[in-house]
C-alpha cells in the first residue's frame, strides 16, 4: 500500500510545496487589508518599495542561509558578520578607499569568515551550531574593536549610500540598486541550486551525508565551499546595512540570524537538511517584512510584533511538519 | 522441526475471520482469516505489500479493521490503541529494533513498566525482574548494566524479547526477526522461541526465509494481495508450492544462471588490512566473475568492501585496480575508476530518502545529463525512466521521493545507481536484505546478466542458498580473515558454516 501512492495525493502535495509560502504571503497581506485604516496605505507603490527595501538584508542573508540549511548545517554568526562587515565598509570609506575596493574587500571579508566557519566544521567534524555560535561572539567582538566601540559614519555623499536610498518615496519605481541586486542574485542562486551539479550536491549532502560520501561527493570540500559562498552573501548584506544606515554600527543586526533562519524555515526548508528552495526563502523573507510593515501601520507596539512573528514561525513550521507527515504516509 | 507434544487446548488463542481494511482507494486487506493455537508458531508468509504489516498493525492496535472479526481466547478483540493491545497480551518484535540505545539493558527491559511506588523507582526489584526475564531466555550472559548500543544486534533482539516477556504476552508477533542475524544467532533465537512455546505463548512468525519458517513453525498462512490464500501444516509442506501460492505464478527457478565466462583480473586485494578488520585479506576478482563472500555478521565482509572502496582507512596491504596499484583512494576516485558499492544499509547510507528517484539514480554520473555543470532535467528524467523500466521499479514518476517506495523497489534504485554509473566492478553488500521474493529473483537475474556483460561482482550475503545459487566462487570470512576461495561446486552449506564459525573446513 506504500508502493504506489495515488497520483492525486502526490501531485497535490507537490503543488502545496511550491505554493505554500505564496499562500502564506497572500494570507498575511489579506489579514492586514481587513483593517480599513491600513488598507489604503498598505497597497501603495511607495509602501511596496519600502517593504522591498526592508527585505533586502534578510533576503541576502537567506540566500546564503538556504544553501547552508539545505546542506544540513546552520550559521548563527550572520548578525555579527553583517555588523562587522558594515563597520569594515564604513571604515574603508573613511580611510579613503574607492567604492569598488570597499565593496570587494567587504564582501570578501564575509566570505573569509564563512570559509573559516566551513573549514572548522568540515576539518574537525564539529557541530555547525557550536562553531558558528562561537564565531558569532568572536566576530561581534572584532566589529566592536574595529569600530572602537562607536559607530563609524560614512563620508557624506559616498556613492555607496545610494545602494539602498529611497528615491521618490511615494512611487513603486525606481527601485534602489540594492533591491535589483538581490533579485538578480536570488534568480542566480535559485538556478544554481536547482539546475547545477553543485546545487544537487548541496541537497545530497543535506539529505544523507553518508550517501553523498558513498556517491563520491567530496563532502568536506563542498561544506567549506557552501559556508564560504554563503559568507560572501552575508558580507554583501553588511554592505547593504552600511548603505541603509549610512554608517557602520558594531551593535547592529543583533538577532538578525534568527530572522534569516525564520525566513528560510517559513519558506519550506527543513532544519534537518535536504529540503528547501530559494524561492521559498525569498517569500519567507517577504512575509517577515510584510508582518513588520503591517504591524507598524496598525500602530501596534514592538512587543505585539514580536509575539505575532513568533507565532507565525511556529505556525509555518507546524504546517510544514503536517505536510511532511502526510507525504510520508501516502 | 519443533513439535509441542501436548497442544491440548482446542479454542484458538487468536482467530481472525474475514478481516478487511482499506486506506482510501487502496484495499490493504481484502479477506484475511487464520487462527493460532496456544503454544504454536504460526508463520505468516507473503511478498512485501501482501498485507502482513497492516495485519500486524491491526493486532497491535495501530489500525482498526473495517470488517471481519478478531478474537482473542474466544472473546472479541479490537484493541483501541497499542497500549491496550499490549495490556491484552499482544507483544510485537519489530524488524527495526525499538530500544533506547543509551539506556542500559536493564532499563530497556523494564522501560514503561518500571516497578515503582509513588514515582520512586525500586531499583532492586527492577534488576530482579530484568534478570529473571533474561534467565528465562537462557541469556543471563548479557550484562544488565551495559548500554544497549554496545551489545550486538542479536543480543539487542534478546533484550527486546525480554522486554516483551515482562508483559506476560499471550501472543508474540515477530517481524523478520532473523534478517540481521547470523546462523548461530538464528539457532539461538529458535531455541528461545521453542521455550516460549512450551510456556504456552503463541508466536506469529513473519519471515521471507521460507526454510526458517519450515524449521520453526507448526502451521503457516500465505498472504497474497491482502488475502489469505492458503493455510496448512508446515510439516511436509512443499516450499515450491508455497512460493507458487505467494507469488501467484510459478517461479521456475529462483536462481537463474546466465552463462558467463571469466576474463582478466580487474581487482586484486593483497593482504588488505584495516583496523580492526579485515586482517590481511587477499583475493583476485576477474571480469565476469561473481565472487561470494560468506560469513557471520561482523566477520569483516562489509569492512573489506568499505576499505576497498576507500570509505574506511587502510592500515596495510594494497588494492590493485586493473593491475595498477591504487591503495589510498577516496570513494570519488574509486567511482572514477569504475568501482561501485551497494551499501548494506539502504536507509542510513544507501539512499537519500527524501530526494527524487531521478537524483538517487543519477547522482554519481551527471556528466551525460548535463552541459557546463547545468543538469538538463528532461534528459535526467528520461535516463531515470529507462533504468526504472529496466529494473521493473514499481513507481509512478522519476520525481517521486525514494522514501515512498517499498524496500524491494528502493533496493532496485540503489542498484540502478551503480548501473547508471556504468561501474565495471560492483561491490554488493547484502543486496537482497529485507526485500520480497519477487524482487530477490529479479536481482539474482540482474546480477547474472551483469556478469555476462563482463562486469566483476563481489556478492556479500548472510543467506547461504543465494550465495550457492548465484556465485561462481565463494570465500568465507571469519574474524577478519578470508578463507581459501573455491568454486561454488566445492562448497556445501555445512562447509561454509564450519568455515564461518572458525572450524576446520572439511575438504569435499
Amino acid at each position: 500500500m506504500n508502493k504506489n501512492p495515488s497520483g492525486k495525493t502526490f501531485n497535490f502535495f507537490h503543488a502545496l510545496n511550491v505554493i505554500g509560502p505564496f499562500f502564506g504571503l497572500l494570507l498575511v497581506l489579506g489579514l492586514f487589508s481587513l483593517s480599513s485604516e491600513v488598507r489604503p496605505y498598505l497597497f501603495t507603490g511607495g509602501n511596496f518599495k519600502l517593504i522591498l527595501i526592508q527585505t533586502v538584508i534578510v533576503a541576502l542573508g537567506a540566500l546564503g542561509m538556504t544553501m547552508i540549511i539545505v546542506s544540513g548545517g546552520i550559521d548563527l554568526s550572520v548578525g555579527s558578520v553583517v555588523a562587522f562587515t558594515s563597520v569594515l565598509g564604513a571604515t574603508l570609506l573613511v580611510k579613503g578607499c574607492s567604492t569598488a575596493t570597499t565593496v570587494m574587500l567587504t564582501v570578501l571579508a564575509g566570505g573569509l569568515i564563512g570559509l573559516l566557519n566551513g573549514a572548522i566544521i568540515a576539518g574537525f567534524s564539529m557541530m555547525p551550531f557550536i562553531v558558528t555560535l562561537g564565531m558569532m561572539g568572536v566576530v561581534r567582538g572584532l566589529a566592536k574593536w574595529l569600530a572602537g566601540n562607536q559607530t563609524v559614519n560614512n563620508p557624506p555623499g559616498a556613492p555607496l549610500n545610494h545602494l539602498m536610498a529611497r528615491v521618490s518615496p511615494t512611487d513603486l519605481f525606481p527601485w534602489p540598486p540594492g533591491v535589483w541586486i538581490t533579485v538578480g542574485l536570488a534568480v542566480l542562486v535559485s538556478v544554481v541550486m536547482r539546475q547545477t551539479v553543485f546545487g544537487r550536491y548541496i541537497y545530497a549532502i543535506g539529505s544523507n551525508e553518508a550517501t553523498a560520501r558513498l556517491c563520491g561527493i567530496r563532502v568536506r570540500l563542498h561544506k567549506v565551499l557552501i559556508y564560504a559562498l554563503a559568507g560572501l552573501f552575508f558580507g554583501l548584506a553588511g554592505l547593504m546595512q552600511v548603505s541603509r544606515l549610512t554608517q557602520g554600527d558594531p551593535t547592529v543586526a543583533i538577532g538578525l540570524e534568527l530572522d534569516i533562519i525564520a525566513a528560510v524555515v517559513i519558506g519550506g526548508a527543513s532544519l534537518s537538511g535536504g529540503t528547501g528552495s530559494i524561492l521559498g526563502s525569498m517569500i519567507g523573507a517577504l512575509i517577515m517584512a510584510v508582518l513588520r510593515n503591517g504591524c507598524n501601520q496598525m500602530g501596534w507596539q514592538n512587543f505585539t510584533q514580536e509575539i505575532i512573528i513568533g507565532l507565525v514561525i511556529i505556525l509555518a513550521v507546524g504546517l510544514d511538519m503536517l505536510r511532511q507527515r502526510r507525504t510520508r504516509k501516502s | 522441526m519443533i513439535r509441542v507434544d501436548a497442544i491440548t487446548s482446542t479454542t484458538p488463542r487468536l482467530r481472525m475471520t474475514a478481516v478487511q481494511k482499506s486506506f482510501g482507494a487502496t484495499r490493504a486487506l481484502r479477506n484475511v482469516s487464520f487462527e493460532v493455537r496456544p503454544g504454536q508458531v504460526h508463520a505468516l508468509i507473503g511478498e512485501n505489500g501482501a498485507g502482513k504489516s497492516t495485519l500486524m498493525k491491526i493486532l497491535s492496535g495501530a489500525h482498526r479493521p473495517d470488517a471481519g472479526a478478531v478474537e482473542l481466547d474466544g472473546q472479541s478483540f479490537v484493541p483501541a490503541n497499542p497500549l491496550h493491545a499490549r495490556r491484552s497480551g499482544i507483544a510485537m518484535i519489530y524488524q527495526e529494533l525499538t530500544l533506547a540505545p543509551r539506556l542500559s539493558v536493564e532499563e530497556n527491559i523494564l522501560l514503561g513498566e518500571e516497578p515503582a511506588r509513588l514515582g520512586w523507582l525500586n531499583r532492586a526489584r527492577r534488576r530482579e525482574l530484568a534478570r529473571r526475564a533474561l534467565a528465562e531466555l537462557r541469556h543471563e550472559n548479557i550484562p544488565l548494566e551495559a548500554h544497549v548500543c554496545t551489545r550486538t544486534i542479536a543480543e539487542q533482539q534478546i533484550v527486546e524479547i525480554a522486554r516483551a516477556l515482562i508483559g506476560e504476552p499471550k501472543v508474540l508477533i515477530m517481524d523478520e526477526p532473523t534478517s540481521s542475524l547470523t546462523r548461530v544467532d538464528t539457532e539461538n533465537l529458535f531455541a528461545v522461541i521453542e521455550r516460549l512455546c512450551r510456556r504456552g505463548v503463541s508466536v506469529i512468525y513473519i519471515s521471507h526465509f521460507l526454510e526458517e519458517c519450515q524449521r520453526i513453525a507448526h502451521r503457516y498462512t500465505v498472504l497474497r494481495d491482502g488475502e489469505s490464500v492458503t493455510t496448512g501444516d508446515m510439516a511436509g509442506a512443499d516450499l515450491r508450492q508455497i512460493i507458487r501460492w505467494m507469488v501467484g505464478r510459478e517461479i521456475s527457478d529462483i536462481y537463474p544462471r546466465t552463462p558467463h565466462s571469466l576474463g582478466e583480473p580487474v581487482l586484486e586485494l593483497r593482504a588488505l588490512a584495516g583496523r580492526p578488520k579485515p586482517q590481511g585479506v587477499s583475493l583476485t576478482l576477474r571480469a565476469g566473475e561473481i565472487l561470494g563472500l560468506a560469513g557471520l555478521v561482523g566477520a569483516g565482509r562489509t569492512e573489506t568492501l568499505r576499505a576497498c572502496f576507500g570509505l574506511d582507512r587502510i592500515e596495510s596491504g594494497s588494492v590493485m585496480v586493473r593491475s595498477k596499484e591504487a591503495t589510498h583512494r577516496t570513494p570519488a576516485q574509486r567511482l572514477a575508476s569504475g568501482m561501485g558499492l551497494l551499501s548494506e544499509n539502504r536507509k542510513e547510507e544507501g539512499l537519500m530518502l527524501n530526494r527524487s528517484l531521478a537524483d538517487n539514480l543519477t547522482i554519481t554520473r551527471y556528466a551525460p545529463l548535463s552541459r557546463c555543470g547545468f543538469i538538463q532535467r528532461r534528459r535526467q528524467r528520461q535516463a531515470a525512466r529507462e533504468w526504472m523500466d529496466r529494473l521493473q521499479v514499481r513507481a509512478l514518476d522519476p520525481g517521486q521521493t525514494v522514501g515512498e517506495l517499498s524496500g524491494g523497489n528502493q533496493q532496485k534504485i540503489a542498484l540502478g545507481r551503480l548501473l547508471h554509473h556504468q561501474a565495471s566492478v560492483l561491490l554488493l553488500d547484502e543486496p537482497t536484505r529485507g526485500i520480497d521474493v519477487g524482487s530477490k529473483a529479479q536481482i539474482y537475474q540482474l546480477i547474472g546478466q551483469l556478469a555476462a556483460e563482463g562486469k566483476a561482482i563481489i556478492f556479500v550475503s548472510s543467506y547461504l542458498p543465494e550465495l550457492l545459487g548465484v556465485c561462481d566462487n565463494i570465500g568465507v570470512m571469519c574474524r577478519g580473515v578470508l578463507s581459501e576461495i573455491r568454486p561454488v561446486g566445492q562448497w556445501t552449506e555445512h562447509g561454509i558454516i564450519s568455515a564461518a564459525i572458525g572450524q576446520a573446513v572439511d575438504a569435499m
